[in-house]
């Protein structure tokens, strides 16, 4: 019955757009705009053919590589610049000049010396996502309370242990902001990546659509990468509710108090 | 700075080869954007292998700084802190702490008998055994029946009482506590007091407890360290010659109970006055 009820909210507010533009386009006859209907015919005839395979696969492929090296990365490299001192001294000023660089600038760079190849795209999401991890994770390192690091050490937990027990479940919190924010620049970069010089790709096939004039079938590429939007930010939410379970209990106790 | 002539009024000490814990001219001072606060000017004392010491003195006094020189989370600016022998330079093994800030010392993304696990856990304890040591010490403490708790579920006393049990579990030989009686009731409190004494008995472990209760300190203690105000010195080392068994209401009835009371409140309101030891102002 729950279940039942939370799906009804979920899908309520989608249905009535969806009327509301049927609606509000019943006869219309401009071209640049789909009726619902169309749209439909569109999606199914356009996607569920090979194009999964070419286009719609590979390019989530490649996101879920670049986001996830992204993620890890940033986890490695932010608990080492977060623990040492010198390392962030030493490191500041270059991280700040690398995150001021807008990651599309680096495509036709990369595609220079990498050519235009998975690699390429795959460096081209990394060097965009990698930034909220990485920073995140630094910040929620460096938050680490005194007295539970106090405790930790007293009793012996140093090395590894006091990575795995005390600083990425402290930082987690500030860490998974920074993946969530990963995962909306990862989608993102993954249409940029490929809008230059590809020949395959969901964002490759957007862009041609759009200049063969295939407009309906454009609108329905739209609607692929906002549903990978949808099911990215479910999964997210999914694990993130798992692994800080303690966080948003101990912030509702919080918040009663 | 001008240099310090003054002698230390020393806490007790002894031959070296009878001392667990010695701290020797203990000095400390917080270097902040603000200038240097002296936290401690000059601390000498000794705790024999299992005796069972209370520190008192006034807020502000630096028993919180000691304990954690002691416990090798920081060093001293001057003098040292030796554990049978050996300076201490880190967290010793063997040594567990009870921090004051108790709701800032359990691990909140883990569950009440994880927390007390952990410890023993990270040694390298076989299971069975470890499952032994943490359910006895649960129960010591009377916390048996919420192990799958939160710690954040939990109130104030009972998340202490987590952390003494957690100290209580790891079977230290030094056990240092930081008032951690003070969010605590006063029934929990007694009962926590004679679980204290009990387990300081069962273990033959070494506790130094510090606590702002003058009762407190004198039902407990086998010797009360009256710390003065700050700039810190020992005020005065006393020992308690109350029988070895004690009992909440007997031993607390004991006219001898009321006098040593008397002495050390006495003692605590001259610190509060900044009133000094008389080898602390002969100069
Ligand atoms: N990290 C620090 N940096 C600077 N000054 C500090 C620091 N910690 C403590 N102090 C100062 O040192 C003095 C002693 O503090 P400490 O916490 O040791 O006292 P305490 O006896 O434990 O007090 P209380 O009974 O209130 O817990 C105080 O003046 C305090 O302001
Ligand atoms: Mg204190």
């Amino acid at each position: 019955m729950k279940v039942l009820k939370g799906i009804g909210y979920a899908l309520a507010l989608p249905v009535i757009l969806v009327l509301i533009w049927w609606a509000s386009t019943l006869g219309e006859t401009n071209f640049f705009v789909p009726t619902p209907g169309v749209l439909a015919e569109k999606f199914a005839e356009t996607w569920f053919g090979e194009r999964i395979l070419s286009d719609v696969l590979p390019s989530i492929g490649r996101l879920i590589v670049g986001v996830v090296s992204a993620i890890i990365i940033g986890i490695v490299a932010g608990l080492l610049i977060g623990s040492f001192k010198w390392l962030r001294d030493l490191t500041e000023p270059v991280l700040e000049f690398f995150r001021a660089i807008p990651p599309p600038v680096l495509v036709p760079v990369l595609m220079l010396l990498m050519g235009i190849t998975d690699g390429m795209k795959v460096v081209v999401i990394i060097s965009g996502c990698v930034w909220p991890v990485l920073l995140n994770t630094i910040e929620g390192v460096r938050a680490i309370d005194g007295v539970l690091s106090d405790s930790a050490h007293t009793y012996g937990i140093g090395g590894w242990a006091r990575v795995k027990y005390l600083v990425l479940p402290s930082a987690g919190p500030q860490i998974m902001a920074g993946v969530r924010q990963c995962l909306s620049i990862g989608l993102i970069l993954m249409v940029i990546s490929e809008m230059f010089a590809s020949s395959s790709g969901l964002g490759f096939t957007i862009v041609q659509f759009q200049r063969s004039f295939a407009i309906p079938e454009m609108w329905s590429g739209i609607v692929v990468l906002g549903l990978i939007g949808v099911a990215m930010s479910f999964i997210f939410q999914f694990t993130e509710r798992r692994i800080l379970r303690w966080y948003h209990g101990l912030r509702e106790v919080e918040n009663a108090a | 700075m001008q240099p310090d002539t003054t002698p230390a009024p020393a806490g007790k000490t002894l031959p070296a080869n009878e001392a667990m814990l010695s701290v020797r001219g203990m000095k400390k001072v917080y270097k902040t954007d603000g200038g240097d606060i002296e936290a401690v000017r000059n601390l000498t004392f000794d705790l024999r292998a299992g005796e069972l010491a209370c520190l008192v003195g006034p807020s502000g006094s630096g028993k919180t700084t000691l304990l954690k020189c002691i416990a090798g989370l920081m060093a001293p600016t001057e003098g040292e802190v030796l554990l049978n022998g050996t300076k201490v330079v880190g967290p010793p093994k063997k040594m567990a702490v009870v921090f004051q800030e108790y709701g800032r010392s359990l691990f909140p993304w883990m569950r009440v008998r994880e927390n007390v696990e952990l410890p023993l856990k990270n040694q390298g304890v076989p299971k069975a055994e470890r499952d032994r040591l943490v359910d006895d010490a649960l129960e010591a403490v009377g916390l048996a029946h919420v192990p799958q708790s939160y710690p954040w579920q939990l109130s104030g006393g009972m998340q202490q009482r987590v952390a003494i049990a957690r100290a209580v579990a790891y079977q230290p030989e030094v056990l240092l506590m930081d008032e951690p009686f003070a969010a605590v009731d006063a029934q929990t409190r007694a009962d926590l007091e004679d679980l204290i004494r009990t387990v300081w008995k069962k273990l033959g472990v070494t506790v130094l407890f510090v606590t702002h209760d003058i009762d407190e300190s004198v039902y407990l203690g086998q010797r009360v360290i009256i710390l003065s105000s700050s700039p810190t010195v020992i005020q005065e080392d006393l020992d308690i010659d109350l029988p070895d068994e004690r009992d909440q209401l007997n031993t607390r009835a004991l006219p001898r109970f009321t006098e040593l009371r008397h002495h050390v409140y006495e003692q605590i309101q001259l610190a509060k006055a900044g009133h000094r030891p008389a080898a602390a102002t002969q100069a």
